[in-house]
């Protein structure tokens, strides 16, 4: 049996009120307004497509290093790289072992993050062994368009493999046809789409329904068996009219979180994924599809081992854990879509010395520390001698991942001076549990909670933007335990 | 322990520039203007002097590496001369290669010079710049107000002092060294300030207001040391000499190991512990008549006056507040304006607390005169609480 075995997502902390943008905008788009209800999932300055798809393995597989999924793909259209492979830098961050490992970036489509599932189920099925898919998506938008009302950031990941199956693979069915409901050249900012009405009409009731059909009748299942209907849209009313049009439920079908986390792009069916195997029973049949130049559609029918998985937070712990944000100009800044001053201080040259971070990769992507063979002692970074005083060892220190470390705060400061995308710059001296100790950035403070004491685990982020060469260095922050 | 360098170097002679924001002067400008003064106080002629040191901190922003700057600004005569660099301790440090070149004999009289130009960045504050390749893959993005900062945040967490306590006690400490600097005019800030304007300043990196971080400005001082037979020989009187000079790196501990809690800088601690040594001071509160200390940032002058045992530990807020380093106090602190009113020229700061000590150990202070001061001590801290390198100097009357 070959099927999904783990799932998890992410969703930012950052929750934007949709009424901001729209009535920021409203001199302009009074029909914004129509879409102004709820909120949407917003990244962070230093969140983008890799940090967000860290985060939702972790949520998925755990923190724990040196697991070995026989493959890592990561599946977005809006990966900050047009070349380096971001599911490898997923893969570091993770502390995977990443000997005989296949990775891929899927991306391009709609439909990636199905495409890369089906792939995944593959490597399981030919027995090279488990495989994780996560999508992530980070679209830019364009102010005052449809799309910045619709378009939210959030990550999800799905296992898969052949042991410890959750909801087996049935059957899956794939069309592809050059439909171009929207397309975003290279290098452009933003999607340019066409008119919903015919996207409606000739994409998800055409395109998108007889795929469906046609999964439904290789599979030999009625759809009205189907318990789970997950059509990733940003309009509203398609799912439940194509739903009713195949003769699925109502209540299968899977609501698009447009009013709670806004529409993940590439990252959406595994998101609804992982949020309807949440409330899965067993022998739940979950059908998903993707839609992208064609349909990718696969059908699961869940185990009696279905409860016995669940993530850390997952959709429903992550839709539950937002901060609204109300300040529309902060959104347009970090998303670079505003001429904004940043002062002298952001000029500061931001080489990325490629080399040397190659050789610190421990660190940088894996925050990876030293331990000392000698008195235990734990360091960060890891050094030629152990800093123990008492002992002082030479070559004694041995790889210490710090990645799940739980830590407390022992000093830190808000700085207004230093430049900072999102001031002010919260740093300090972390102690670890356990042992170690390291001055570093923190990042999602909550001002009025934060002081000596707290506690913060380490999460993946962006560390610096580098705008002059295009490149944007990593590394490990702390964040306040909510 | 060696004997150590107490008495066997006198100086010949001192000089400073106006410190502030120099907009029409060159650093070779600022090198000549101290210079001046501080040959005309020695007595002596520019060939007489053999060997030459200069500090300066931060390169990019000003005259570029290496040591042609001094010695082309002041047309020095072929001798050696060298740029050193260490942090905030830079002045200091040129200040001990010219005294250790004089007492080793290799040269009779030598010439440590400090300047920096820091007002050409386009902004306030210090230039904003690299750490180092590796260093800024994990280094936090921060200023040296934001470092600073940090120490009240372990002090509070440490002795349980509240925000408000400390806060009035830090700017007790601003407040004191501006009615000070008032009295300079070779300051760059002569205005004195009221408690209300540092309480109410606005924020620069929590708790740390305007009115708690020093100046920063453009600047230059120097001096001239030689051994006190030749000083003699010159026909000087009433020698001041050199009776410790100490320094000590930060080796990773404090920021890696778990025995140092964010609320002291341990390097001070070990600098003053070895200066006293050296000087045979047994009790600082008592024995030292007066410091110039690195008040980058009022809370770190604070924590100095506890990490010198000037203060008991835990006991700076209360001391401070009870006027103990105020200039009619028992151990003045920043008798002449300090950091916060000269602001840091970093390669100059160390030689320019050396001209008020010297200046004040020879009556000559003018208005801010201390009466009858026996030892001055200056301290540099360069870096960060928890990774630095800390100079400790003590200088006083030759025969005392």
């Amino acid at each position: 049996m070959v099927g999904i075995t783990a799932y998890g997502a992410y969703f930012p902390r950052l929750r934007l009120q949709k009424q901001v943008i729209a009535d920021a905008n409203a001199w302009f788009d009074s029909g914004l307004a129509g879409l102004a209800k709820g909120e949407k999932a917003m990244c962070n300055w230093d969140e983008d497509a890799v940090t967000m798809a860290t985060e939702a393995y972790a949520d998925c597989m755990g923190r724990a290093p040196g697991q070995t999924p026989a493959a890592l793909y990561l599946a977005s259209t809006s990966l900050p790289f047009a070349d380096r492979q971001h599911s490898v830098i997923v893969a570091e961050a993770l502390n995977l072992k990443t000997e005989d490992m296949r990775t891929m970036d899927v991306t391009s489509s709609q439909r990636a993050a199905t495409s890369a599932l089906l792939s995944a189920l593959d490597v399981a099925a030919a027995g090279h062994g488990d495989a994780v898919v996560v999508a992530s998506e980070h679209r830019h938008t364009k102010c005052s368009s449809r799309e910045e009302m619709l378009y939210g950031d959030g990550a999800a990941a799905i296992a898969v493999g052949k042991d410890n199956v959750i909801a087996e693979l049935v059957c899956s069915f794939t069309q592809a046809t050059d439909m171009v409901d929207h397309y975003r050249a290279e290098g452009a900012v933003a999607d340019y789409g066409w008119e919903e009405r015919w996207v409606r009409d000739v994409g998800y009731m055409g395109i998108l329904r007889r795929a469906v059909q046609g999964l439904l009748s290789k599979a030999g299942v009625e759809a009205s068996a189907i318990k789970h209907f997950i059509l990733p849209t940003d309009q509203g009313r398609v799912p439940g009219a194509v739903a009713k049009r195949l003769g699925i439920a109502d209540e299968a079908v899977a609501d698009n979180l447009l009013q709670s986390a806004g529409i993940a792009g590439a990252a959406q069916p595994l998101l609804l994924l992982a949020h309807r195997l949440e409330q899965a029973e067993s022998g739940d049949l979950i059908l998903v599809s993707g839609f992208g130049q064609g349909c990718d559609a696969l059908l699961f029918r869940a185990t009696d081992a279905i409860k016995a998985s669940k993530p850390e937070m997952g959709v429903s712990g992550y839709l539950d854990n937002g901060v609204a944000e109300e300040n529309y100009n902060k959104f347009q800044s970090f998303n670079d879509l505003l001429v904004k001053e940043l002062g002298k201080r952001s000029e500061t040259d931001k080489t990325a010395f490629l080399s040397a971070m190659y050789r610190n990769r421990g660190l940088v992507n894996s925050f990876i520390g030293g331990q000392c063979t000698e008195c235990h002692t734990v360091q960060m970074p890891k050094h030629n001698y152990c800093v123990n005083p008492e002992c002082g060892a030479y070559n004694t220190q041995v790889d210490h991942p710090m990645a799940g470390a739980r830590g407390q705060i022992a000093t830190w400061t808000a700085d207004r001076l230093t430049f900072d995308f999102n001031p002010p710059a919260y740093f300090g001296l972390v102690k670890f549990d356990g042992g170690g100790r390291i001055m570093m950035d923190m990042t999602e403070v909550n001002p009025d909670t934060f002081d000596t004491g707290t506690e913060v685990t380490v999460h993946f982020r962006i560390k610096q933007i580098d705008s002059q060469r295009g490149f944007r260095k990593y590394f490990w922050k702390a964040k306040p335990v909510a | 322990m060696a004997r150590g360098i107490r008495d066997k170097v006198v100086i010949l002679g001192a000089g400073c520039s106006k410190f502030g924001e120099r907009w029409e002067c060159e650093p070779a400008d600022l090198m000549a203007e101290a210079f001046e003064e501080c040959i005309a106080d020695a007595g002596i002629e520019k060939n007489q002097i053999e060997a030459a040191w200069q500090s300066t901190g931060i390169d990019a922003f000003s005259v570029g590496p290496g040591a042609m700057p001094l010695s082309m600004a002041l047309r020095l005569p072929y001798i050696p001369v060298t740029r050193l660099e260490n942090y905030c301790a830079s002045g200091t440090e040129a200040f001990r290669a010219a005294t250790y070149a004089v007492a080793s004999g290799a040269c009779d009289i030598a010439l440590a010079m400090g300047f920096e130009k820091l007002k050409d960045t386009g902004y306030g504050g210090l230039p904003q710049r690299s750490r180092g390749v590796s260093n800024d893959m994990y280094y936090p993005n921060l200023s040296a107000p934001g470092m600073f900062a940090q120490l009240a945040a372990g002090y509070r967490a440490k002795y349980g002092t509240n925000k408000e306590d400390l806060k009035r006690a830090m700017a007790h400490v601003s407040v004191k060294s501006h009615a000070n600097g008032a009295k300079n005019p070779k300051a760059h800030l002569q205005r004195a300030i009221t408690p209300e304007q540092a309480l109410n300043a606005p924020m620069i990196a929590e708790p740390i207001g305007l009115f708690d971080c020093c100046g920063v400005s453009d600047g230059a001082a120097c001096a001239i040391v030689t051994t006190p037979e030749i000083a003699k020989s010159l026909g000087k009187e009433n020698l001041i000499s050199v009776k410790a000079l100490q320094l000590c790196a930060s080796n990773g501990e404090e920021g890696g190991f778990d025995n140092w809690d964010g609320s002291y800088v341990a390097t001070t601690r070990i600098a003053a512990k070895r200066a006293y040594e050296e000087a045979g001071v047994k009790n600082p509160r008592k024995e030292i008549s007066m410091t110039e200390v690195h008040d980058c940032f009022s809370v770190t002058e604070l924590v100095t006056m506890e990490d010198l045992g000037l203060s008991e530990d835990g006991g700076a807020v209360k001391d401070v507040l009870d006027g103990v380093f105020d200039a009619d106090g028992e151990v003045p602190c920043q008798i002449d304006g300090g950091l916060k009113c000269f602001g840091h020229p970093i390669g100059a700061s160390g030689l320019r607390m050396l001209y008020e000590m010297y200046l004040q150990l020879g009556g000559r202070a003018g208005e801010r005169q201390l009466a009858d001061p026996k030892l001055g001590l200056t301290h540099n801290l360069g870096g960060f609480p928890h990774q630095n390198v800390v100079s400790v100097a003590i200088i006083g009357q030759y025969d005392a």
